[in-house]
């Protein structure tokens, strides 16, 4: 009912929902998050923690299946070198009712943002290389379920 | 008998150390994270300037997260890295 996928494969978005939807409820919540054109990026490199990853991702997608009852969770994030526009992450959750998938999806999201062991590299189109700063407001955000 | 530890670095602190990990052995004055820290800072100057500000860095201790004052205790494994920034 957990799956988690992380490594450089793209992933497809009608499939993954069709994977949580076929292990019941009728409400299924999604979020796709993608490489944002901010006007001269020219892609990002994303580094993660092999080791830690998969355990950290686990234990977040855990909680939301206790905490919002669910019947299915896929979580599959991208790393490696990635173009704007490209896929990096996918969350879909499964439950019997509206509200319950679509709270535990932005707290699935809210909670990897700030604990999942991922870095990303800006690589501008000028060739500058930056590494991208934690979010004062990714962490409030994450730091509002205290369910 | 000696204890040692396997250091992984990620992002920046890896970029700026110019190594992704290492196997440090641990004196048994060596009691937390803290104490890793300035034992490597006291053998190497760059070390000290990527250690100086310990609110910009994040520990895991056996991929578990933990703070600059935990007990290495048993752990085989320490990373060090940035706030994270996926999703």
């Amino acid at each position: 009912m957990i799956k988690i996928e992380v490594g450089p494969a793209d992933f497809d978005i009608g499939a993954e929902t069709q994977h949580v939807a076929g292990q019941g409820g009728g409400a299924i919540a999604s979020f796709v998050g993608q490489v944002r054109d901010d006007g001269n990026l020219a892609s990002l490199e994303l580094e993660h923690y092999p080791a830690m990853t998969q355990k950290a991702l686990r234990e977040i997608a855990e909680k939301a299946v206790s905490d919002w009852t669910l019947h299915a969770v896929t979580i599959v994030h991208r790393v490696g070198k990635l173009s704007v526009g490209d896929n990096i992450v996918l969350v879909i959750t499964g439950s019997d009712h509206r509200q319950a998938a679509i709270e535990a999806c932005s707290f699935i999201m809210d909670k990897l943002k700030t604990v999942a062991p991922f870095w990303k590299k800006e690589i501008r189109a000028d060739g500058a290389v930056k590494w991208i700063e934690e979010r004062a407001s990714d962490v409030e955000a994450s730091e509002k379920w205290q369910r | 008998m000696a204890r040692s530890i396997n250091i992984i670095y990620f992002a920046w602190v890896r970029e700026r150390l110019g190594i992704d990990q290492e196997q440090v052995s641990l004196g048994d004055e060596i009691e937390t994270i803290a104490d890793v820290l300035n034992m490597l800072g006291e053998r190497e100057a760059a070390y000290a300037d990527i250690f100086a500000d310990v609110e910009k860095l994040r520990f895991a201790l056996d991929q578990d997260y933990g703070l600059s004052t935990s007990l290495i205790g048993s752990a085989r494994e320490l990373a060090i890295f940035p706030p994270v920034t996926g999703g």
